[in-house]
């Protein structure tokens, strides 16, 4: 048995025994993956994105491959936030890891109906979505301004106590402004990167291979921008960062901390190797036991030059 | 834990057509737990995206899993090119439902529309002589396992677009036949959605249960990502069900086609 202890952080005011958590939208509500380990190996968990009423989504194809990524139009498909809070977290809360219920909205009220909502049940902490491309009202659009940012992480941050962390688009011109601004109203921490708009043509038929025409980049081909993106928002902010986008292996999540970043989510790669996160938190235990280090040290240790 | 990924031995592989490969992998707790129906997500080396094969043989003593496939892009063509004795990264076996199997003495009808003819051999197998096969390709040279459906027993009928093989015409105009002279307890379809389309509107003509096997582009392949929606009916209402959870194989009844 692998010697897991050198992994423990705290983020938030919230204990994640290593700092590996699925990335929302790709791991659902994390009970397929039973099925090949426990959950409880995993740091935490972010689930599909939830909002007030259930969503159907968009029409499918939802998913085209990339060099080195993916693109994905899902569109927020979800039973809604009442199905969550009933029949899927009382499950979740049951497994030994820290639950992240990750919230959407078409509107600012919405959000706070949610974040109500979520107040009173036992998730451990709320990942506010601003920044998913796929949904036309609300979704981005709040995500790429600092007015818009700032609007929802202060309606949220009045709905609840629990820890608030806002998640970010990579689609702006400067993300560091953005993550200040949420900080000035009150969120716990930042995560970072969601997926980059992207598009695909099928050259043969003329016709976009998503049936949304655009969808979210993510995996591999995008690592490099999470990188930067989670190092310059490091830089701007005191409160935490949870850095996605890209991470395949241990190697990448100790190089995204590096930069930065003290919790990492997981997604796209595990589409290639469903194993991959518990793989990529025994990677980091076997690098920390033979440099005899604790992982949290490695937390912006990056030396810019 | 129902699933598995693991690098498995590649047992045996041949071309069988023109681009269409068959595979025998050794995977002994897989092929255990594996029903008919389901299906294994392939790793193509230097892809992001695993490649959804469906399960055309399962045995269980012998502990192996055979998959038939096309090359139709860049990663089945990667796939085409393992060899013999080398390891394939699979995950498997996947797929919340397969079809259901009726008691053997029941009377099957199977169709097929080109690649979508491996899945259908388990059953055929299942029900013996008491299945009819009806077997459809664009031409004589993409005609695949008519030996093995012929071996299972059943009654087989095989047609090609051009008349190349078999009798000319689509399969759909052999199930209106079948079906006139006489009515079986189960039809089971896989193939081309307008195939598939047709199929549905005739076993209900015909009042006769059907069950088909549907495809979607695919990411986690097991529930977690959404991404492979399918249009069905659910309690009266319109709901993107998912192909890799749900299915592969639905209730005609369930699924609904863009028009
Ligand atoms: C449940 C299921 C069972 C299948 N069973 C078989 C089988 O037994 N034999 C067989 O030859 N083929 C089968 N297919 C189709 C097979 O998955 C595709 O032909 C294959 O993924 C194409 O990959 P590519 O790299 O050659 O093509 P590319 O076009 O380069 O692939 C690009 C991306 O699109 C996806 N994609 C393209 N076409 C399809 C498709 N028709 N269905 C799903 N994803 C697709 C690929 O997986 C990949 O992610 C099945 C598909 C599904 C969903
Ligand atoms: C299929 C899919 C669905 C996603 N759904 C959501 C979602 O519901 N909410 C959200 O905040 N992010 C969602 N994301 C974004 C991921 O959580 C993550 O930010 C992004 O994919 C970058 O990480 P990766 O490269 O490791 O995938 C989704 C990503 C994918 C691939
Ligand atoms: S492929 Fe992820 S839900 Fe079907």
């Amino acid at each position: 048995m692998t010697d897991m202890s050198r992994l423990g952080i705290d983020f938030a005011g919230v204990h994640f025994k290593n700092p590996i958590v699925p990335a929302s939208g790709t791991f659902g509500y994390g009970k397929e993956f039973e099925e090949f380990y426990s959950l409880s190996e995993l740091g935490g968990i972010s689930v599909k994105g939830t909002t007030g009423t259930r969503r159907n989504g968009n029409l499918p194809p939802r998913i085209a491959e990339t060099p080195s990524g993916m693109l994905n139009s899902v569109g927020l498909q979800n039973p809604g936030i009442d199905h969550f809070i009933a029949e899927e977290l009382p499950y979740l809360k049951t497994k030994d890891t820290v639950i992240i219920a990750n919230i959407a909205g078409s509107t600012a009220e919405e959000y706070r109906e949610i974040a109500e909502k979520l107040d009173s049940t036992d998730v451990d902490m709320i990942e506010v979505n601003i920044s998913c491309p796929n949904v036309k009202a609300g979704g981005a659009a709040f995500g790429v301004s600092c007015e818009g940012a700032a609007h929802i992480t202060s309606i949220v941050r009045k709905a609840t106590k629990k820890p608030v962390m806002m998640k970010l688009s990579p689609n702006v011109t400067s993300i560091a402004d953005i993550a200040k601004a949420c900080e000035a109203e009150g969120a716990d921490a930042v995560s970072l990167i969601n997926t980059l708009l992207g598009m695909r043509i099928d050259i043969r038929t003329g016709r976009p291979i998503l049936h949304n025409n655009v969808g979210g980049l993510s995996g591999p081909a995008v690592f490099p921008v999470a990188v930067r993106m989670v190092w310059q928002v490091a830089n701007a902010v005191k409160i935490p960062v949870c850095g996605m986008g890209g991470v395949s292996s241990w190697e990448d999540a100790v190089e995204i901390m590096m930069a930065g970043a003290s919790l990492v989510q997981v997604g796209a790669a595990i589409f290639n190797d469903p194993m991959v996160p518990v793989k990529i938190t025994k990677g980091l235990a076997d690098h920390c036991n033979e440099k005899d280090i604790m992982l949290r040290d490695i937390v912006g240790a990056v030396k810019p030059w | 834990m129902k699933y598995t990924q693991g690098l498995y031995p590649i047992i045996s592989k041949k071309a069988i057509a023109a681009e269409i490969y068959d595979m025998t992998i050794r995977c002994p707790h897989i092929a255990k737990a594996a029903v008919c129906g389901q299906f294994v997500n392939i790793k193509a080396d230097g892809f992001m995206l695993r490649r959804p094969i469906s399960i055309c043989g399962i045995d269980k003593e012998n502990g192996t899993l055979r998959i038939v496939f096309e090359v139709r892009g860049k990663g089945t063509k990667a796939l085409s090119q393992l060899a013999e004795g080398q390891l394939i990264d699979i995950v498997a076996p996947l797929g919340g439902r397969g079809f259901t199997l009726l008691e053997k003495d029941k009377k099957a009808v199977i169709i097929g529309g080109g690649i979508g003819n491996p899945p259908m051999l388990p059953i055929a197998q299942h029900y013996g002589r008491n299945a009819t096969v009806i077997s459809g390709f664009r031409n004589a040279s993409a005609v695949i396992l008519q030996k093995d459906f012929a071996a299972s027993g059943a009654d087989v009928i095989l047609c090609t677009d051009d008349g190349s093989a078999g009798r000319k015409g689509f399969v759909t105009d052999a199930l209106a036949e079948t079906l006139k002279s006489g009515k079986p307890d189960i039809i089971y379809a896989c193939g081309p959605s307008v195939m598939l389309k047709r199929i549905i509107s005739q076993a209900k003509e015909a009042g006769v249960k059907c069950e088909v096997s549907l495809e979607e582009r695919m990411g986690c392949g097991v529930g977690g990502c959404l991404v492979c929606a399918c249009r069905t009916i659910r309690d009266g209402e319109e709901y993107y069900a998912h192909v890799c959870k749900d299915g592969p194989v639905f209730d005609a009844e369930e699924v609904l086609f863009d028009d």
